[in-house]
């Protein structure tokens, strides 16, 4: 009994601790770890019960009956395995609080600035991160915004103390393709002036476009000049362009300015891909789209056009890859890799969309997307469908290490579930 | 010829209104029928006639005029109450004076605003067409049906619904006014002034009136709509929802209400409600709030998408709203967060978009459940409503089919706009998470923090 009592005592102790720790998040733990028990996901071949090991933050083993003396066991008898989630596009670490702009460093002044680079201005403290990866997303494409060219976006972890901890071995420049669209229900510019402003800014990428191709071939890499050095990568065909257009003439018009210049590239956005479905399949281009939860760009537009999107698309042979387009809520992931599995994509190609799809559009599917022997060890353990909302996320790991279930989210929880004084003093 | 036309026009003019007024009948048979108030219920049929649910049960049949729904394997729940909204009306913030109590949203109805069909498209049935939060004291707001199709904006009213106005705390009063025009309030002291000094006024104006009615004094009091309506408040004519999100500033509204025997209030967004949910709850304030949003203001840094669980277990009515003409569409995926983020039971997590909201808008003796005797406004999913892959087939406002997934051309606008432009996802995405709350005041601001 008295044992009993210490007991208590001790514990009551730690959960004080964790209470006086508010905001904190505990470290994440190293070392070599069996997932023992579980049902691991294979994209092509569904569910199958197996051990994982994990071993030097890479996926070891997959098999039945795996044994190694030397690693923590974690028992995931009744749990489901499965890569962890690839968001292809947002600005989590370069944003804290929409509103306070000196938090945000996502969009440089200027047009050209294709030499800036999201993973300089990554924030691993952000408190952003724990909130997005204890839902199961582990990676995420941080995106800059503002300007033709507003910079380099680039792949991160969602875990590591500094930003090339972080870094996911895949970064491309962005071309914020001139829009004949609204800048949002704020825009009060004329049907005329809108279309006048798109015909000058695309006189304008041109006009950049021929200088870079100059400096390319006159191989000038000695002069500083790091706007038009920024973007040699995709002139050389080393590095592709990612390409932002949503409305269906403007995508029409990005392919064929693309096709033109002989550049890899992505398109992203594509809201109204639905619209072009045979050109997408002509040039072969794969596609970022979402948000999927989203209303249609037009009032004449179907309500559930948003939600269709991605399925409509990939069912007429594109790549398709799922992103968020959020910061702070890059957590609902799923959720839109949900719908849009609903609304005609079906569960096998929307979990892909947020996980092998984006790694192969990235050019990183040897290390990310899927649970294989010699990838990286980004993975979660749920207790059941990932898209269902209620399925809880009970283990994650990241390049290997095993991340805390916490986040301001759960923290703010436990503190004041059953608040201690409660009403009176 | 002409005035054949004319003729035409006139009898399809009354043809629409007569359709506009028409409550219906609907048999659903064979559903699983989630009642909110009354458990769930498997294999059963639901008639709703002229407009009210008349009888819950097995086997019910109807004449061959009826409209039949076979619902097997499908879910039929109350229609969904969004108690925080601003679709379907013309103007959101009258954002010229702290205090606007003389304003009414319900002057300001747009029927044929293309988002109520869309929301009917996500379940949604009724919703409280709220004034925004750039006045401390902002408009009186209307709580409407979805009669998507009626062209007269009196037909979307929810006709003898409580009177509601709307309240607003923190940094978007304080923006719109004080740092906007150098006026208070400039700080979350100055707010409390405001209210105050509203509540001081109309208890004045009512004193005032009940002296010269009872002959005290030889002449009536300076009319005053804004006053009147401070009074109407103190009275417990008007339900108080507040914009909100700090606990301090929380807690300083509920002692002002104290002090003039205020009680009716639910707050509004209060992402920082958790923090104070036993003071919530012994004051008997409700709470509609976000399932997740947070960080995009200072003032909702401190957040948690456990919150709704929160109160709830707090024993707070709690309720999640969408102020988004996005969210709105899928609000029973919002709901399904809660147990996610706090487990609640599926009963509880449907409370949140049902009987609670309709008990914030002072509606639940006739929407929110399944009852015999309240309206026909149900929804019916393709699968249970917290599920991801469920999707809305039916959606029925007083008996009447607004959105049958089977009907549904893509173009359902009533008006065109021959100048409408399409905004772009990035471009859009960068206002997603504005609340919807501080529309039409961008002009006040002189810069931007």
């Amino acid at each position: 009994m008295n044992k009993m009592i210490r007991y208590s005592a001790l514990l009551f102790s730690l959960l004080l601790i964790g209470s006086l720790s508010a905001q904190m998040v505990e470290k994440a733990e190293g070392g070599t770890f069996l997932l023992t028990g579980g049902q691991v996901y294979d994209h092509d071949k569904g569910m199958m019960g197996a051990d994982l090991l994990i071993k030097n933050g890479m996926i070891a083993e997959i098999g039945s009956g795996l044994s190694a003396p030397d690693a923590k066991v974690v028992d995931c008898s009744g749990l489901e395995i499965y890569p962890g989630m690839i968001d292809s596009g947002t600005k989590l670490g370069l944003a804290e609080i929409s509103a306070v702009s000196l938090t945000q460093d996502h969009s440089e002044i200027g047009t050209y600035t294709p030499h800036m680079e999201a993973l300089t201005a990554i924030n691993p403290s952000s408190v952003n991160i724990p909130v997005t990866r204890v839902n199961g997303v582990t990676t995420v494409l941080s995106v800059p915004g503002r300007g033709l060219f507003p910079g380099k976006a680039a792949l991160i972890n969602l875990h590591g103390y500094t930003p090339e901890q972080m870094y996911a071995d895949f970064k491309a420049p962005v071309l914020r393709f001139p829009s004949t669209g609204k800048r949002g229900r704020w825009d009060r510019r004329s049907a005329e002036d809108i279309k006048k402003d798109s015909e000058k800014a695309l006189k304008k990428l041109n006009k950049f476009w021929k200088s870079c191709q100059i400096y390319a071939k006159l191989g000038k890499k000695d002069k500083y000049n790091p706007q038009m050095a920024a973007l040699l990568p995709v002139i050389e065909g080393e590095m592709p362009l990612m390409i932002e257009a949503n409305k269906k003439g403007d995508i029409l018009a990005a392919l064929a300015w693309a096709n033109k210049q002989e550049i890899k590239y992505v398109l992203t956005g594509a809201a109204e891909g639905y619209r072009v479905l045979d050109s997408l399949k002509k040039y072969e281009v794969p596609v970022i789209t979402g948000p999927i939860l989203d209303n249609p760009s037009r009032s004449s537009d179907k309500y559930d056009v948003g939600y269709s999107n991605a399925g409509q698309m990939q069912k007429a042979g594109i790549k398709v890859a799922i992103r968020t387009n959020e910061t702070e809520n890059v957590r609902n992931l799923p959720y839109n890799a949900g719908f849009a599995a609903t609304y005609g994509m079906g569960w096998e190609e929307a979990f892909k969309a947020i996980t092998l799809a984006p790694a192969e559009i990235f050019g990183v599917a040897d290390k990310y997307g899927s649970l294989e022997k010699g990838k990286v060890a980004n993975l979660f353990v749920s207790n059941g469908d990932p898209f269902e909302t209620r399925t809880q996320i009970q283990h994650l790991f990241i390049n290997g290490w095993k991340i805390p279930m916490e986040s301001r989210h759960t923290l703010l929880y436990e503190e004041f579930l059953e608040r201690d004084p409660g009403i009176n003093r | 010829m002409q005035k054949n036309i004319i003729t035409l026009l006139f009898v399809l003019g009354i043809l629409l209104t007569v359709a506009a007024q028409e409550s219906g009948s609907v048999l659903i048979k064979n559903a699983t029928l989630l009642t909110i108030t009354d458990g769930v219920k498997e294999d059963t049929d639901l008639l709703i006639k002229n407009g009210k649910i008349s009888s819950i049960g097995a086997g019910l049949s109807v004449g061959s005029d009826v409209k039949v729904i076979d619902a097997e394997g499908m879910y039929v729940m109350p229609g969904i109450i969004d108690a925080h909204s601003h679709i379907a009306i013309d103007a959101v913030n009258e954002a010229t004076d702290p205090v606007t109590a003389q304003v009414w949203v319900g002057d300001a109805l747009n029927p044929f605003d293309v988002n109520i069909y869309r929301s009917l498209a996500g379940g949604v049935t009724i919703s409280h067409a709220m004034h925004g939060s750039a006045n401390a004291i902002g408009g009186q707001c209307e709580t409407i049906k979805h009669r998507w199709g009626v062209m007269d904006p009196e037909e979307l009213r929810m006709k003898d619904a409580p009177r509601t106005i709307k309240f607003a705390l923190g940094e978007n009063p304080m923006r719109v006014h004080g740092e906007g025009q150098s006026i208070v309030p400039a700080t979350r002291m100055g707010m409390e002034q405001v209210f105050r000094n509203s509540f001081e006024e109309g208890k004045a104006y009512a004193a005032a009136w009940k002296d010269f009615a009872s002959g005290k004094t030889k002449t009536p009091p300076e009319y005053s709509l804004q006053k009147q309506t401070m009074a109407d408040i103190i009275s417990g004519d008007i339900i108080i929802h507040c914009h909100s999100y700090r606990a301090d500033e929380i807690l300083m509204l509920m002692n002002v209400l104290e002090d003039y025997g205020v009680n009716k209030i639910c707050f509004q967004h209060v992402n920082e409600g958790f923090k104070v949910a036993p003071e919530l709850a012994a004051f008997g304030a409700h709470a509609s709030v976000f399932s997740d949003w947070w960080a995009y203001k200072f003032e909702v840094y401190y957040s948690t998408a456990y919150n709704a669980a929160i109160l709830a277990k707090n024993g707070v009515v709690t309720s999640i709203n969408s102020d988004s003409r996005e969210l709105i569409r899928h609000l029973y995926h919002e709901a399904a967060k809660s147990q996610k983020y706090g487990g609640l039971s599926d009963n509880d997590a449907l409370k949140l978009i049902t009987i609670n909201p309709a008990i914030q808008l002072g509606i639940d003796d006739r929407v929110g459940s399944l009852e015999k005797g309240k309206d026909g406004d149900v929804v019916v999913f393709s699968k249970h409503p917290l599920s991801i892959y469920a999707v809305p087939q039916y959606t029925i406002v007083d008996g009447v089919v607004r959105f049958d997934i089977n009907e549904d051309p893509s173009d359902m606008r009533l008006d065109i706009d021959p100048e409408e432009a399409v905004p772009t996802f990035m471009e859009k995405s960068e206002h997603n998470h504005d609340d919807s709350c501080l529309q039409d005041v961008q002009g006040h601001f002189s810069h931007k923090h």
